[in-house]
Protein backbone atom coordinates (compact mmCIF):
# COMPACT_ATOMS: atom_id res chain seq x y z
CA UNK A 1 0.00 0.00 0.00
CA UNK A 2 2.83 2.31 0.85
CA UNK A 3 4.45 1.46 -2.46
CA UNK A 4 1.25 2.43 -4.28
CA UNK A 5 1.16 5.81 -2.56
CA UNK A 6 4.81 6.41 -3.33
CA UNK A 7 4.36 5.52 -6.96
CA UNK A 8 1.37 7.82 -7.30
CA UNK A 9 3.41 10.64 -5.82
CA UNK A 10 6.25 9.89 -8.21
CA UNK A 11 3.70 9.78 -11.04
CA UNK A 12 2.40 13.21 -10.11
CA UNK A 13 5.95 14.51 -10.13
CA UNK A 14 6.57 13.23 -13.67
CA UNK A 15 3.04 14.19 -14.62
CA UNK A 16 3.82 17.83 -13.86
CA UNK A 17 6.08 17.84 -16.92
CA UNK A 18 3.32 16.49 -19.12
CA UNK A 19 0.69 18.72 -17.57
CA UNK A 20 2.74 21.79 -18.34
CA UNK A 21 3.19 20.72 -21.96
CA UNK A 22 -0.46 19.69 -22.29
CA UNK A 23 -1.47 23.16 -21.17
CA UNK A 24 0.56 24.72 -23.98
CA UNK A 25 -0.96 22.25 -26.46
CA UNK A 26 -4.52 23.11 -25.43
CA UNK A 27 -3.77 26.81 -25.49
CA UNK A 28 -2.87 26.74 -29.15
CA UNK A 29 -5.62 24.28 -29.99
CA UNK A 30 -8.09 26.82 -28.58
CA UNK A 31 -6.64 29.57 -30.71
CA UNK A 32 -6.19 27.82 -34.04
CA UNK A 33 -8.22 24.61 -33.83
CA UNK A 34 -5.21 22.43 -34.72
CA UNK A 35 -2.70 20.40 -32.75
CA UNK A 36 0.66 22.10 -33.18
CA UNK A 37 3.24 19.40 -33.80
CA UNK A 38 6.02 21.97 -33.55
CA UNK A 39 4.98 22.97 -30.03
CA UNK A 40 7.68 20.85 -28.40
CA UNK A 41 10.45 22.22 -30.60
CA UNK A 42 9.24 25.78 -30.00
CA UNK A 43 9.51 25.13 -26.25
CA UNK A 44 12.95 23.60 -26.70
CA UNK A 45 14.13 26.58 -28.73
CA UNK A 46 12.84 29.00 -26.11
CA UNK A 47 14.73 27.07 -23.45
CA UNK A 48 17.92 27.43 -25.47
CA UNK A 49 17.32 31.17 -25.65
CA UNK A 50 17.15 31.26 -21.85
CA UNK A 51 20.30 29.12 -21.74
CA UNK A 52 22.11 31.51 -24.07
CA UNK A 53 21.06 34.57 -22.07
CA UNK A 54 22.39 32.99 -18.90
CA UNK A 55 25.57 32.02 -20.74
CA UNK A 56 25.99 35.71 -21.51
CA UNK A 57 25.88 36.33 -17.79
CA UNK A 58 22.29 37.38 -17.15
CA UNK A 59 20.83 36.14 -13.88
CA UNK A 60 18.01 33.56 -14.01
CA UNK A 61 15.23 35.96 -13.09
CA UNK A 62 16.27 38.39 -15.82
CA UNK A 63 16.71 35.72 -18.47
CA UNK A 64 13.34 34.18 -17.63
CA UNK A 65 11.07 37.16 -18.47
CA UNK A 66 13.17 38.11 -21.50
CA UNK A 67 12.76 34.57 -22.81
CA UNK A 68 9.00 34.75 -22.32
CA UNK A 69 8.78 38.04 -24.20
CA UNK A 70 11.01 36.83 -27.04
CA UNK A 71 8.98 33.61 -27.28
CA UNK A 72 5.72 35.53 -27.33
CA UNK A 73 6.97 37.71 -30.18
CA UNK A 74 8.32 34.63 -31.95
CA UNK A 75 4.90 32.96 -31.69
CA UNK A 76 3.16 36.03 -33.09
CA UNK A 77 5.66 36.18 -35.95
CA UNK A 78 5.21 32.49 -36.79
CA UNK A 79 1.48 33.12 -37.09
CA UNK A 80 1.79 36.31 -39.13
CA UNK A 81 4.54 35.11 -41.47
CA UNK A 82 3.77 31.43 -41.89
CA UNK A 83 0.23 30.57 -40.90
CA UNK A 84 -1.81 33.64 -41.80
CA UNK A 85 -1.05 33.29 -45.53
CA UNK A 86 -2.15 29.62 -45.55
CA UNK A 87 -5.14 30.22 -43.32
CA UNK A 88 -7.70 28.86 -45.76
CA UNK A 89 -5.52 26.03 -47.02
CA UNK A 90 -6.58 22.44 -46.30
CA UNK A 91 -5.61 20.87 -42.98
CA UNK A 92 -2.90 18.76 -44.62
CA UNK A 93 -1.00 21.90 -45.64
CA UNK A 94 -1.00 22.96 -42.00
CA UNK A 95 0.33 19.58 -40.90
CA UNK A 96 3.13 19.80 -43.45
CA UNK A 97 4.07 23.28 -42.26
CA UNK A 98 4.01 22.15 -38.61
CA UNK A 99 6.42 19.34 -39.45
CA UNK A 100 8.66 21.64 -41.46
CA UNK A 101 8.73 24.06 -38.54
CA UNK A 102 9.59 21.20 -36.20
CA UNK A 103 12.52 20.11 -38.38
CA UNK A 104 13.77 23.66 -38.91
CA UNK A 105 13.75 24.51 -35.20
CA UNK A 106 15.34 21.20 -34.30
CA UNK A 107 18.24 21.44 -36.72
CA UNK A 108 18.76 25.16 -36.16
CA UNK A 109 19.10 24.52 -32.42
CA UNK A 110 21.50 21.68 -33.15
CA UNK A 111 23.50 23.94 -35.47
CA UNK A 112 23.79 26.81 -32.99
CA UNK A 113 24.13 24.93 -29.70
CA UNK A 114 25.12 21.41 -30.95
CA UNK A 115 23.61 18.17 -29.76
CA UNK A 116 25.57 17.61 -26.55
CA UNK A 117 23.48 17.33 -23.40
CA UNK A 118 23.58 20.42 -21.19
CA UNK A 119 22.44 20.87 -17.63
CA UNK A 120 19.95 23.60 -16.88
CA UNK A 121 19.45 25.32 -13.52
CA UNK A 122 16.29 25.12 -11.46
CA UNK A 123 14.96 28.11 -9.55
CA UNK A 124 13.65 25.79 -6.85
CA UNK A 125 16.83 23.75 -6.33
CA UNK A 126 17.06 20.02 -6.76
CA UNK A 127 17.08 18.97 -3.11
CA UNK A 128 14.55 16.31 -2.15
CA UNK A 129 11.40 17.78 -0.69
CA UNK A 130 10.94 17.02 3.04
CA UNK A 131 13.72 14.46 2.78
CA UNK A 132 11.58 12.27 0.56
CA UNK A 133 13.37 10.86 -2.45
CA UNK A 134 10.14 10.66 -4.45
CA UNK A 135 9.54 14.29 -5.16
CA UNK A 136 12.16 17.00 -5.40
CA UNK A 137 11.79 20.67 -4.62
CA UNK A 138 11.99 21.36 -8.33
CA UNK A 139 9.13 18.98 -9.13
CA UNK A 140 7.01 20.49 -6.39
CA UNK A 141 7.75 23.95 -7.77
CA UNK A 142 6.79 22.77 -11.22
CA UNK A 143 3.43 21.48 -9.99
CA UNK A 144 2.85 24.83 -8.32
CA UNK A 145 3.72 26.84 -11.43
CA UNK A 146 1.49 24.66 -13.62
CA UNK A 147 -1.48 25.13 -11.31
CA UNK A 148 -0.84 28.86 -11.08
CA UNK A 149 -0.72 29.15 -14.87
CA UNK A 150 -3.96 27.24 -15.06
CA UNK A 151 -5.70 29.65 -12.70
CA UNK A 152 -4.36 32.66 -14.60
CA UNK A 153 -5.57 31.24 -17.93
CA UNK A 154 -8.94 30.44 -16.47
CA UNK A 155 -9.38 33.99 -15.22
CA UNK A 156 -8.12 35.41 -18.50
CA UNK A 157 -10.52 33.44 -20.68
CA UNK A 158 -13.50 33.65 -18.38
CA UNK A 159 -13.40 37.23 -17.12
CA UNK A 160 -11.57 39.46 -19.58
CA UNK A 161 -12.96 40.96 -22.76
CA UNK A 162 -9.93 40.02 -24.75
CA UNK A 163 -10.19 36.43 -23.49
CA UNK A 164 -13.83 36.40 -24.59
CA UNK A 165 -12.83 37.79 -28.00
CA UNK A 166 -10.22 35.07 -28.38
CA UNK A 167 -12.75 32.37 -27.61
CA UNK A 168 -15.23 33.90 -30.06
CA UNK A 169 -12.62 34.16 -32.81
CA UNK A 170 -11.71 30.49 -32.40
CA UNK A 171 -15.26 29.18 -32.12
CA UNK A 172 -16.90 31.13 -34.91
CA UNK A 173 -14.63 33.45 -36.92
CA UNK A 174 -17.35 34.74 -39.26
CA UNK A 175 -19.67 35.78 -36.44
CA UNK A 176 -16.74 37.15 -34.46
CA UNK A 177 -15.91 39.51 -37.36
CA UNK A 178 -19.53 40.62 -37.45
CA UNK A 179 -19.27 41.89 -33.88
CA UNK A 180 -15.97 43.59 -34.67
CA UNK A 181 -13.46 41.12 -33.23
CA UNK A 182 -10.15 41.34 -35.12
CA UNK A 183 -9.91 37.63 -35.71
CA UNK A 184 -6.47 37.61 -37.32
CA UNK A 185 -4.89 39.35 -34.34
CA UNK A 186 -6.65 37.03 -31.92
CA UNK A 187 -5.03 34.06 -33.68
CA UNK A 188 -1.66 35.77 -33.45
CA UNK A 189 -2.20 36.47 -29.76
CA UNK A 190 -3.08 32.81 -29.23
CA UNK A 191 0.17 31.77 -30.90
CA UNK A 192 2.14 34.23 -28.81
CA UNK A 193 0.59 33.02 -25.56
CA UNK A 194 1.08 29.37 -26.49
CA UNK A 195 4.73 30.05 -27.32
CA UNK A 196 5.25 31.81 -23.98
CA UNK A 197 3.56 28.99 -22.05
CA UNK A 198 5.67 26.51 -24.02
CA UNK A 199 8.75 28.48 -22.96
CA UNK A 200 7.75 28.15 -19.30
CA UNK A 201 7.20 24.42 -19.84
CA UNK A 202 10.60 24.02 -21.51
CA UNK A 203 12.45 25.99 -18.84
CA UNK A 204 10.84 23.89 -16.09
CA UNK A 205 11.36 20.60 -17.90
CA UNK A 206 15.00 21.17 -18.87
CA UNK A 207 16.43 20.73 -15.33
CA UNK A 208 14.80 17.27 -15.22
CA UNK A 209 15.53 15.85 -18.65
CA UNK A 210 18.57 18.03 -19.50
CA UNK A 211 18.79 20.44 -22.37
CA UNK A 212 19.39 19.20 -25.91
CA UNK A 213 17.57 19.68 -29.23
CA UNK A 214 15.66 16.39 -28.97
CA UNK A 215 14.57 16.83 -25.36
CA UNK A 216 10.92 17.50 -26.17
CA UNK A 217 10.13 14.86 -28.76
CA UNK A 218 8.74 12.18 -26.47
CA UNK A 219 7.52 14.72 -23.93
CA UNK A 220 5.32 16.31 -26.56
CA UNK A 221 3.72 12.93 -27.20
CA UNK A 222 2.98 12.58 -23.49
CA UNK A 223 1.68 16.15 -23.54
CA UNK A 224 -0.65 15.30 -26.43
CA UNK A 225 -1.76 12.21 -24.52
CA UNK A 226 -2.55 14.34 -21.48
CA UNK A 227 -4.35 16.96 -23.53
CA UNK A 228 -6.46 14.40 -25.39
CA UNK A 229 -7.18 12.47 -22.21
CA UNK A 230 -8.36 15.56 -20.37
CA UNK A 231 -10.10 17.12 -23.33
CA UNK A 232 -8.61 19.46 -25.92
CA UNK A 233 -11.14 22.13 -25.14
CA UNK A 234 -10.38 22.27 -21.44
CA UNK A 235 -7.18 23.71 -19.93
CA UNK A 236 -8.07 22.18 -16.56
CA UNK A 237 -8.72 18.85 -18.24
CA UNK A 238 -5.34 19.01 -19.97
CA UNK A 239 -3.53 19.55 -16.68
CA UNK A 240 -5.46 16.74 -15.02
CA UNK A 241 -4.78 14.55 -18.07
CA UNK A 242 -1.06 15.31 -17.85
CA UNK A 243 -0.93 14.23 -14.22
CA UNK A 244 -2.96 11.10 -14.97
CA UNK A 245 -0.62 10.10 -17.78
CA UNK A 246 2.32 10.44 -15.37
CA UNK A 247 0.56 8.34 -12.73
CA UNK A 248 -0.56 5.62 -15.15
CA UNK A 249 2.92 5.44 -16.62
CA UNK A 250 4.51 5.00 -13.20
CA UNK A 251 1.99 2.49 -11.90
CA UNK A 252 2.12 0.39 -15.04
CA UNK A 253 5.92 0.39 -14.96
CA UNK A 254 5.93 -0.76 -11.30
CA UNK A 255 3.02 -3.15 -11.03
CA UNK A 256 2.83 -4.83 -14.43
CA UNK A 257 6.12 -6.70 -14.62
CA UNK A 258 6.31 -7.08 -18.41
CA UNK A 259 6.16 -3.34 -18.83
CA UNK A 260 9.62 -2.03 -18.28
CA UNK A 261 10.87 1.40 -19.13
CA UNK A 262 10.70 0.61 -22.85
CA UNK A 263 6.95 0.17 -22.98
CA UNK A 264 6.06 3.43 -21.22
CA UNK A 265 5.67 5.45 -24.40
CA UNK A 266 3.36 2.93 -26.09
CA UNK A 267 1.18 3.17 -22.99
CA UNK A 268 0.80 6.90 -23.51
CA UNK A 269 -0.08 6.33 -27.15
CA UNK A 270 -2.56 3.60 -26.29
CA UNK A 271 -4.18 6.05 -23.90
CA UNK A 272 -4.62 8.54 -26.73
CA UNK A 273 -6.22 5.95 -28.97
CA UNK A 274 -8.47 4.57 -26.23
CA UNK A 275 -9.74 8.01 -25.25
CA UNK A 276 -10.38 8.99 -28.85
CA UNK A 277 -12.38 5.80 -29.36
CA UNK A 278 -14.43 5.81 -26.17
CA UNK A 279 -14.73 9.45 -25.16
CA UNK A 280 -13.63 11.71 -28.01
CA UNK A 281 -14.21 14.91 -26.05
CA UNK A 282 -11.91 13.73 -23.23
CA UNK A 283 -12.56 13.52 -19.51
CA UNK A 284 -13.34 17.21 -19.03
CA UNK A 285 -13.81 18.40 -22.59
CA UNK A 286 -17.07 20.12 -23.24
CA UNK A 287 -19.41 18.10 -25.38
CA UNK A 288 -21.04 20.65 -27.58
CA UNK A 289 -24.74 20.66 -27.04
CA UNK A 290 -26.10 21.89 -30.29
CA UNK A 291 -29.39 22.03 -32.02
CA UNK A 292 -29.34 21.02 -35.63
CA UNK B 1 -34.06 63.33 -44.45
CA UNK B 2 -30.66 62.49 -45.85
CA UNK B 3 -29.37 59.38 -47.53
CA UNK B 4 -27.56 57.08 -45.11
CA UNK B 5 -26.67 54.24 -47.45
CA UNK B 6 -26.26 54.62 -51.18
CA UNK B 7 -25.57 51.51 -53.27
CA UNK B 8 -24.65 51.72 -56.95
CA UNK B 9 -23.65 49.02 -59.43
CA UNK B 10 -23.01 46.41 -56.75
CA UNK B 11 -21.54 43.24 -58.25
CA UNK B 12 -20.66 40.18 -56.17
CA UNK B 13 -20.63 36.43 -56.48
CA UNK B 14 -19.21 33.14 -55.36
CA UNK B 15 -16.21 31.47 -56.95
CA UNK B 16 -16.29 33.65 -60.05
CA UNK B 17 -20.01 33.15 -60.67
CA UNK B 18 -21.79 36.47 -60.15
CA UNK B 19 -24.93 36.47 -58.04
CA UNK B 20 -25.46 40.25 -58.14
CA UNK B 21 -25.35 42.15 -61.44
CA UNK B 22 -25.27 45.81 -60.48
CA UNK B 23 -27.69 46.22 -57.60
CA UNK B 24 -28.78 49.83 -56.91
CA UNK B 25 -30.78 51.18 -54.00
CA UNK B 26 -30.59 53.69 -51.20
CA UNK B 27 -31.74 54.05 -47.67
CA UNK B 28 -32.82 57.20 -45.82
CA UNK B 29 -31.42 58.02 -42.38
CA UNK B 30 -33.97 56.74 -39.87
CA UNK B 31 -35.84 54.76 -42.51
CA UNK B 32 -36.68 51.11 -43.01
CA UNK B 33 -35.99 49.75 -46.48
CA UNK B 34 -36.93 46.22 -47.45
CA UNK B 35 -35.44 43.99 -50.13
CA UNK B 36 -37.93 41.48 -51.45
CA UNK B 37 -37.27 38.61 -53.80
CA UNK B 38 -37.63 34.89 -54.44
CA UNK B 39 -35.25 32.28 -53.04
CA UNK B 40 -31.84 32.71 -54.62
CA UNK B 41 -32.53 36.24 -55.87
CA UNK B 42 -29.44 37.57 -54.09
CA UNK B 43 -30.82 39.21 -50.94
CA UNK B 44 -28.41 37.53 -48.54
CA UNK B 45 -25.56 38.10 -50.98
CA UNK B 46 -26.34 41.83 -51.02
CA UNK B 47 -26.10 42.04 -47.23
CA UNK B 48 -22.90 39.99 -47.19
CA UNK B 49 -21.33 42.24 -49.82
CA UNK B 50 -22.26 45.36 -47.86
CA UNK B 51 -20.48 44.24 -44.73
CA UNK B 52 -17.41 42.83 -46.39
CA UNK B 53 -18.08 39.15 -45.84
CA UNK B 54 -17.59 38.51 -49.56
CA UNK B 55 -15.62 40.40 -52.15
CA UNK B 56 -17.64 42.92 -54.15
CA UNK B 57 -17.28 45.63 -56.78
CA UNK B 58 -19.28 48.78 -57.29
CA UNK B 59 -20.10 51.50 -54.83
CA UNK B 60 -21.67 51.47 -51.41
CA UNK B 61 -21.46 54.69 -49.46
CA UNK B 62 -22.48 54.73 -45.80
CA UNK B 63 -22.55 58.18 -44.16
CA UNK B 64 -19.91 59.36 -46.60
CA UNK B 65 -17.63 56.32 -46.18
CA UNK B 66 -17.02 53.82 -48.97
CA UNK B 67 -17.71 50.31 -47.68
CA UNK B 68 -16.41 48.29 -50.63
CA UNK B 69 -12.93 47.03 -49.85
CA UNK B 70 -13.20 47.69 -46.11
CA UNK B 71 -12.72 44.89 -43.60
CA UNK B 72 -15.81 43.56 -41.85
CA UNK B 73 -14.28 44.48 -38.46
CA UNK B 74 -13.99 48.13 -39.54
CA UNK B 75 -17.44 48.27 -41.12
CA UNK B 76 -18.90 47.14 -37.78
CA UNK B 77 -17.12 50.07 -36.14
CA UNK B 78 -19.06 52.47 -38.37
CA UNK B 79 -22.21 51.28 -36.59
CA UNK B 80 -23.51 48.66 -39.00
CA UNK B 81 -24.87 45.59 -37.21
CA UNK B 82 -25.62 42.54 -39.32
CA UNK B 83 -28.08 39.94 -38.06
CA UNK B 84 -27.08 37.19 -40.45
CA UNK B 85 -29.09 34.41 -42.02
CA UNK B 86 -28.64 31.48 -39.63
CA UNK B 87 -28.31 33.95 -36.73
CA UNK B 88 -24.56 33.61 -36.09
CA UNK B 89 -24.97 32.49 -32.48
CA UNK B 90 -21.85 31.64 -30.48
CA UNK B 91 -23.34 28.30 -29.56
CA UNK B 92 -20.89 27.26 -26.85
CA UNK B 93 -21.08 30.53 -24.95
CA UNK B 94 -23.71 31.71 -22.56
CA UNK B 95 -26.50 34.07 -23.57
CA UNK B 96 -24.86 36.89 -21.62
CA UNK B 97 -21.46 36.28 -23.19
CA UNK B 98 -23.11 36.51 -26.61
CA UNK B 99 -24.50 39.91 -25.66
CA UNK B 100 -21.14 41.06 -24.33
CA UNK B 101 -19.56 40.07 -27.62
CA UNK B 102 -22.05 42.32 -29.39
CA UNK B 103 -20.52 45.26 -27.52
CA UNK B 104 -16.95 44.26 -28.25
CA UNK B 105 -16.19 47.49 -30.11
CA UNK B 106 -17.38 49.64 -27.19
CA UNK B 107 -15.36 50.68 -24.16
CA UNK B 108 -17.62 51.97 -21.39
CA UNK B 109 -18.35 49.04 -19.06
CA UNK B 110 -21.29 50.56 -17.18
CA UNK B 111 -23.00 51.60 -20.43
CA UNK B 112 -22.62 48.04 -21.65
CA UNK B 113 -24.15 46.64 -18.46
CA UNK B 114 -27.12 48.98 -18.87
CA UNK B 115 -27.60 47.95 -22.49
CA UNK B 116 -27.59 44.28 -21.54
CA UNK B 117 -30.42 45.02 -19.12
CA UNK B 118 -32.23 46.90 -21.86
CA UNK B 119 -32.00 43.89 -24.18
CA UNK B 120 -33.38 41.73 -21.36
CA UNK B 121 -36.25 44.20 -21.01
CA UNK B 122 -37.04 43.76 -24.70
CA UNK B 123 -36.69 39.98 -24.48
CA UNK B 124 -37.49 38.79 -20.93
CA UNK B 125 -37.05 35.19 -22.01
CA UNK B 126 -33.37 35.86 -22.55
CA UNK B 127 -33.02 37.16 -18.99
CA UNK B 128 -34.29 33.86 -17.62
CA UNK B 129 -31.73 32.04 -19.73
CA UNK B 130 -28.78 34.39 -19.30
CA UNK B 131 -26.39 31.68 -18.08
CA UNK B 132 -27.60 29.01 -20.49
CA UNK B 133 -25.42 27.80 -23.37
CA UNK B 134 -26.74 29.75 -26.38
CA UNK B 135 -26.72 26.70 -28.68
CA UNK B 136 -29.43 25.12 -26.54
CA UNK B 137 -31.92 27.99 -26.98
CA UNK B 138 -34.96 27.44 -29.15
CA UNK B 139 -34.86 28.85 -32.67
CA UNK B 140 -36.99 31.81 -31.70
CA UNK B 141 -34.90 32.57 -28.65
CA UNK B 142 -31.76 32.44 -30.77
CA UNK B 143 -33.31 34.93 -33.17
CA UNK B 144 -34.04 37.24 -30.24
CA UNK B 145 -30.47 36.78 -29.08
CA UNK B 146 -29.17 37.67 -32.54
CA UNK B 147 -31.17 40.89 -32.55
CA UNK B 148 -30.15 41.63 -28.97
CA UNK B 149 -26.51 41.10 -29.87
CA UNK B 150 -26.84 43.51 -32.78
CA UNK B 151 -28.43 46.12 -30.50
CA UNK B 152 -25.43 45.90 -28.17
CA UNK B 153 -23.43 47.70 -30.85
CA UNK B 154 -25.80 50.71 -30.57
CA UNK B 155 -26.04 50.53 -34.34
CA UNK B 156 -26.93 53.29 -36.76
CA UNK B 157 -27.97 50.71 -39.31
CA UNK B 158 -29.18 47.16 -38.83
CA UNK B 159 -29.00 44.63 -41.65
CA UNK B 160 -31.69 42.07 -40.88
CA UNK B 161 -31.71 38.82 -42.86
CA UNK B 162 -35.10 37.13 -42.44
CA UNK B 163 -35.68 37.88 -38.77
CA UNK B 164 -39.00 36.02 -38.92
CA UNK B 165 -37.42 32.79 -40.14
CA UNK B 166 -38.63 29.77 -38.20
CA UNK B 167 -40.66 31.72 -35.67
CA UNK B 168 -44.23 31.08 -34.57
CA UNK B 169 -46.68 33.73 -35.92
CA UNK B 170 -47.20 35.24 -32.47
CA UNK B 171 -43.46 35.55 -31.88
CA UNK B 172 -43.06 37.13 -35.33
CA UNK B 173 -45.62 39.79 -34.43
CA UNK B 174 -43.82 40.47 -31.15
CA UNK B 175 -40.48 40.66 -32.95
CA UNK B 176 -41.77 43.18 -35.50
CA UNK B 177 -43.31 45.31 -32.76
CA UNK B 178 -39.88 45.50 -31.17
CA UNK B 179 -38.21 46.34 -34.48
CA UNK B 180 -40.75 49.08 -35.14
CA UNK B 181 -40.18 50.49 -31.65
CA UNK B 182 -36.41 50.49 -32.13
CA UNK B 183 -36.78 52.33 -35.40
CA UNK B 184 -39.22 54.87 -33.96
CA UNK B 185 -37.69 55.49 -30.53
CA UNK B 186 -34.00 54.94 -31.08
CA UNK B 187 -33.81 56.06 -34.70
CA UNK B 188 -32.09 52.88 -35.83
CA UNK B 189 -32.20 52.65 -39.62
CA UNK B 190 -32.92 49.20 -41.02
CA UNK B 191 -32.33 47.23 -44.19
CA UNK B 192 -34.76 44.35 -43.95
CA UNK B 193 -34.73 41.16 -45.99
CA UNK B 194 -37.86 39.07 -45.59
CA UNK B 195 -39.70 36.15 -47.16
CA UNK B 196 -42.85 37.37 -45.48
CA UNK B 197 -43.49 40.28 -47.86
CA UNK B 198 -46.68 41.63 -46.33
CA UNK B 199 -45.02 41.80 -42.93
CA UNK B 200 -41.94 43.50 -44.38
CA UNK B 201 -44.06 46.02 -46.29
CA UNK B 202 -45.95 46.89 -43.12
CA UNK B 203 -42.73 47.87 -41.34
CA UNK B 204 -40.82 49.41 -44.24
CA UNK B 205 -41.26 52.80 -45.83
CA UNK B 206 -39.42 51.90 -49.03
CA UNK B 207 -39.23 48.61 -50.92
CA UNK B 208 -37.06 47.16 -53.66
CA UNK B 209 -37.77 43.99 -55.57
CA UNK B 210 -34.75 41.86 -56.45
CA UNK B 211 -34.81 39.28 -59.26
CA UNK B 212 -31.75 37.16 -60.09
CA UNK B 213 -29.30 39.76 -58.90
CA UNK B 214 -31.01 42.91 -60.27
CA UNK B 215 -33.45 45.43 -58.85
CA UNK B 216 -36.57 45.24 -61.02
CA UNK B 217 -39.09 47.37 -59.12
CA UNK B 218 -38.84 49.98 -56.40
CA UNK B 219 -40.98 52.55 -54.65
CA UNK B 220 -42.70 53.52 -51.41
CA UNK B 221 -43.83 50.44 -49.50
CA UNK B 222 -47.51 51.38 -49.74
CA UNK B 223 -47.26 51.62 -53.52
CA UNK B 224 -45.35 48.34 -53.91
CA UNK B 225 -48.04 46.65 -51.86
CA UNK B 226 -50.60 47.62 -54.51
CA UNK B 227 -48.37 46.52 -57.39
CA UNK B 228 -50.15 43.81 -59.38
CA UNK B 229 -47.04 41.66 -60.01
CA UNK B 230 -45.79 41.89 -56.45
CA UNK B 231 -49.19 41.00 -55.13
CA UNK B 232 -49.46 37.91 -57.26
CA UNK B 233 -45.89 36.64 -56.69
CA UNK B 234 -45.17 37.65 -53.13
CA UNK B 235 -48.33 38.50 -51.29
CA UNK B 236 -50.51 35.77 -52.71
CA UNK B 237 -53.79 37.57 -53.23
N1 LIG C 1 -21.86 30.24 -50.31
C1 LIG C 1 -22.30 30.20 -51.59
N2 LIG C 1 -21.56 29.58 -52.53
C2 LIG C 1 -21.97 29.54 -53.82
N3 LIG C 1 -23.10 30.10 -54.25
C3 LIG C 1 -23.89 30.72 -53.37
C4 LIG C 1 -23.52 30.81 -51.99
N4 LIG C 1 -24.48 31.49 -51.34
C5 LIG C 1 -25.40 31.81 -52.26
N5 LIG C 1 -25.04 31.36 -53.48
C6 LIG C 1 -25.80 31.56 -54.74
O1 LIG C 1 -26.00 32.92 -54.94
C7 LIG C 1 -27.32 33.18 -55.39
C8 LIG C 1 -27.99 34.18 -54.45
O2 LIG C 1 -28.11 33.59 -53.17
P1 LIG C 1 -28.63 34.34 -51.89
O3 LIG C 1 -28.28 33.52 -50.72
O4 LIG C 1 -28.16 35.73 -51.93
O5 LIG C 1 -30.20 34.30 -52.12
P2 LIG C 1 -31.37 34.87 -51.21
O6 LIG C 1 -32.07 35.90 -52.01
O7 LIG C 1 -30.87 35.26 -49.89
O8 LIG C 1 -32.30 33.58 -51.08
P3 LIG C 1 -33.14 33.02 -49.84
O9 LIG C 1 -34.42 33.75 -49.84
O10 LIG C 1 -33.35 31.59 -50.20
O11 LIG C 1 -32.33 33.21 -48.61
C9 LIG C 1 -28.02 31.84 -55.45
O12 LIG C 1 -28.02 31.43 -56.79
C10 LIG C 1 -27.17 30.93 -54.63
O13 LIG C 1 -27.19 29.64 -55.14
MG1 LIG D 1 -31.11 34.53 -47.97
Amino acid sequence: MELLGQQILAGIATGAIYACMALAVVMIYQAIDHLNFAQGEMAMFSTFIAYQLMLWGLPYWVAFPITLIVSFIGGVLIDRVVFKPIHDAPILSHVVVFIALLAILNSTAGFIWDFTVKSFPSPFGSAPLFGSSLISAHQAGMIGVTLLLLVLLFVFFRYTRIGLSMRAAAANPASARLVGVRVGWMNALGWGMAAAIGAIAGILIAPVVFLEPNMMISILLYGFAGAVLGGLTSPAGAVLGGFLVGIVENLAGTFIPVIGGELKLPIALMLIVAVLVFKPSGLMGRTVVQRV
Amino acid sequence: MSTLLDVKGLVAGYGGIPALHGVEFNLEEGGVTTLLGANGAGKTTTLRALCGMIRARGEATFAGKRLIGMQTEDIVRLGIAHVPEGRGTFTRMSVEENLQLGAMTRRNGSDIKQDIERVYDHFPRLRQRRAQQAGTLSGGEQQMLAIGRALMLRPRLMLLDEPSFGLAPLVVREMFHILAALNRDEKVSMLLVEQNASLALSLADTAYLLETGRIVTSGPAAQIREDEGVRRSYLGY
